[in-house]
């Protein structure tokens, strides 16, 4: 590289950065707005909040997110883990480009497709064998595993790619079952991964309007289809406190997981020089 | 003299060590194995696969005011003959219809452009990212996913506010005198342009960033030591070394987009039609479903060829990248 720095590309990068972060600056800063009006600042107050935390509606669709959110996430890390290690490990077998193919589509197919499609599904099934009854929080769940356990094998999958694989056939070279190889060598050597994938699939749930409204029946709103209904009769400053909210949970939640994988990895490599030094 | 062509050369502890492991997957492995792909199969087949197919099939079905509010497609006659019926006035409607046909076309266009202003915005904040100091890459790249994670109708939410009439982008240019009276802004299709760049940016940086990091530097120094000049040498080395970063971003841009249903409810006017809230308000206020599931199988049609195309991408990422 020359020694000149690139001038106008870190203008550009200014730029990115500030297109970026400008719209949840600005919802911040008005969610601590006193006035109804969200383009007239009335003075500083945290009345939005109150009135957030005293809207009933609000909070039991919350804890239903958070319920079906967990959940998703739970599983979708078990069946995208074995996804991921279905891809990378197991190169032959009959089907496997129907497999890769239904693990990548979620990631990009349009959601209202993924919604209607898990729609007529529960629909067809519940015709055949009565099973699920209605829909509601089950119907919601199984749609959401379905789309982010695909988020979690691409993670998975990447941290399972560049593992050393002499590890696992040391072990098993010392006699180790392959059950136990995997417990004992991958699993803690991909973990960051699955963490990260858990939350992935954590916000991902906590996030989704498209696919809840289609497979959600009366009695289970989630917290982003009461957002909608609100959003859709204009601005609201309880809506501003909530996105406050969330990013401050969101950021935190970053910072720290940063936080602790870069400690992780640098013990890590202490224990390997300490390994190396010692050997 | 003959001379025997001797055998590709396979070092013989690499050959005894694949006999070993075939062995020991053989005796050890076999039921993990199966389980391991049959359970995410099962599941990806029955919550993803099947229900494909039975969208096609209701697609071909009529709709009823029933509940649920379309015919059967295979039912026994009075003299109990097994009789099949099969519509294809759905997909007719769309043909005729031109409100579908314009909203295929509309779509379309606006997830290229779209998908086109996202590289141009994407590609020098990638390139930016990947030329920044080590220790600063880490957090830079942090902050182009964390929007990611904060909510998605939130943040098309908060271009509600700064588009309005009287919102904070008409009161600067108020300000700055660039113009004499509020534009409108928001229900127009700029503010869809605008809410699906501004969504869909994380996805085209990162793929993008992943390739430009994969990049060779000696390479440019090489370009810039016979003399190439940097503006050249990004035109010749770096853009077309990283044409597979450009190509997936584009694609995880463009797919989603052409199906999607927020960003034109929330930001777009009445003549800013997308196929995904056409598919929406087929479901929800007509309720007719048989003409929902042709808007949705016709939408898949439109994008098997970019779908297959990010398929061999992925799979050439996974396979060679090691």
């Amino acid at each position: 590289m020359s020694g000149r720095r690139p001038f106008l590309l870190f203008t550009l990068l200014a730029f990115g950065y500030a297109f970026l972060y400008l719209p949840i600056v600005t919802l911040i800063v008005y969610s601590f707005n006193e006035s109804r009006l969200v383009t007239v600042w009335g003075g500083f107050s945290t009345r939005w909040y109150v009135e957030l935390f005293r809207n009933e509606q609000m909070l039991s669709a919350l804890w239903l997110s958070l319920r079906i959110a967990a959940m998703n996430a739970s599983v979708a890390v078990v069946l995208g883990t074995l996804a991921a290690l279905t891809l990378v490990r197991f190169r032959r077998f009959r089907g496997r480009t129907l497999f890769a193919g239904m693990v990548a589509a979620p990631l990009v197919m349009p959601e209202v497709i993924l919604g209607l499609s898990g729609l007529l599904l529960f629909v067809t099934m519940e015709q055949l064998i009565g099973w699920p009854e209605g829909r509601g929080v089950t119907t919601i769940t199984i749609a959401h595993i379905t789309f982010s356990s695909a988020y979690v094998a691409v993670i998975a999958q990447s941290r399972l790619s560049q593992l050393d694989v002499s590890l696992e056939e040391a072990a098993m070279d010392l006699g180790a079952r392959p059950w136990k190889v995997f417990l004992l060598i991958t699993l803690p050597i991909i973990s960051p991964a699955l963490i990260a994938g858990w939350l992935l699939a954590f916000t991902l749930s906590m996030d989704d309007l498209v696919i809840a409204s289609f497979v959600s029946g009366p009695g289970a709103t989630t917290l982003p289809m009461v957002v909608y209904s609100s959003v859709r009769l204009g601005v609201s400053p309880q809506i501003n406190a909530l996105a406050t909210l969330i990013v401050l949970v969101v950021s935190t939640g970053i910072v720290v997981a940063g936080w602790l994988l870069h400690r992780q990895e640098r013990r890590r490599q202490e224990n390997a020089a300490r390994w190396l030094r010692a050997g | 003299m003959k001379v025997d062509q001797p055998p590709r050369y396979r070092s013989p502890s690499l050959l005894r060590n694949r006999f070993e492991r075939g062995i020991k997957s053989l005796t050890q492995g076999r039921l993990g194995r199966t389980v391991v792909i049959a359970l995410p199969y099962g599941w990806l087949a029955l919550f993803l696969l099947v229900p494909f197919l039975i969208v096609f099939k209701i697609s071909l079905a009529e709709a009823m005011l029933a509940s649920p509010p379309f015919s059967p497609l295979v039912n026994w006659t009075e003299d109990m003959a097994l009789q099949l019926r099969l519509q294809l006035s759905n997909y007719a409607i769309l043909w005729q219809d031109p409100i579908y046909l314009d909203a295929y076309w509309n779509s379309l266009k606006v997830a290229a452009v779209s998908t086109l202003v996202c590289l141009l915005v994407g590609y020098p904040m990638a390139l930016g990212i990947a030329r920044a100091p080590g220790n600063w890459r880490m957090v830079l790249l942090l902050l182009v996913i964390l929007p990611f994670w904060t909510s998605f109708l939130i943040r098309v939410y908060a271009w509600i506010g700064l588009l309005q009439g009287n919102g904070l982008v008409n009161q600067v240019l108020l300000a700055f005198g660039l113009i004499d009276t509020p534009l409108a802004l928001l229900h127009s299709n700029f503010a869809v342009y605008l809410g699906i760049v501004y969504s869909y940016l994380p996805f085209m940086v990162l793929p993008l960033y992943a390739t430009l990091m994969r990049l060779d530097d000696t390479l440019l120094e090489a370009a810039a030591d016979l003399g190439c000049r940097p503006w050249k040498a990004f035109l010749t080395v770096t853009l077309p070394l990283s044409m597979p970063g450009v190509i997936a971003g584009s694609l995880l841009v463009f797919i989603p987009a052409v199906g999607e249903f927020v960003i034109p409810d929330l930001l777009g006017g009445p003549d800013s039609l997308m196929i995904g809230k056409v598919l929406w308000s087929e479901f929800f206020s007509n309720r007719d479903w048989p003409v929902a599931s042709a808007v949705a199988v016709a939408m898949l049609v439109f994008l098997v060829v970019p779908l297959a195309l990010l398929q061999r991408i992925e799979e050439r990422h996974t396979t060679g990248g090691r």
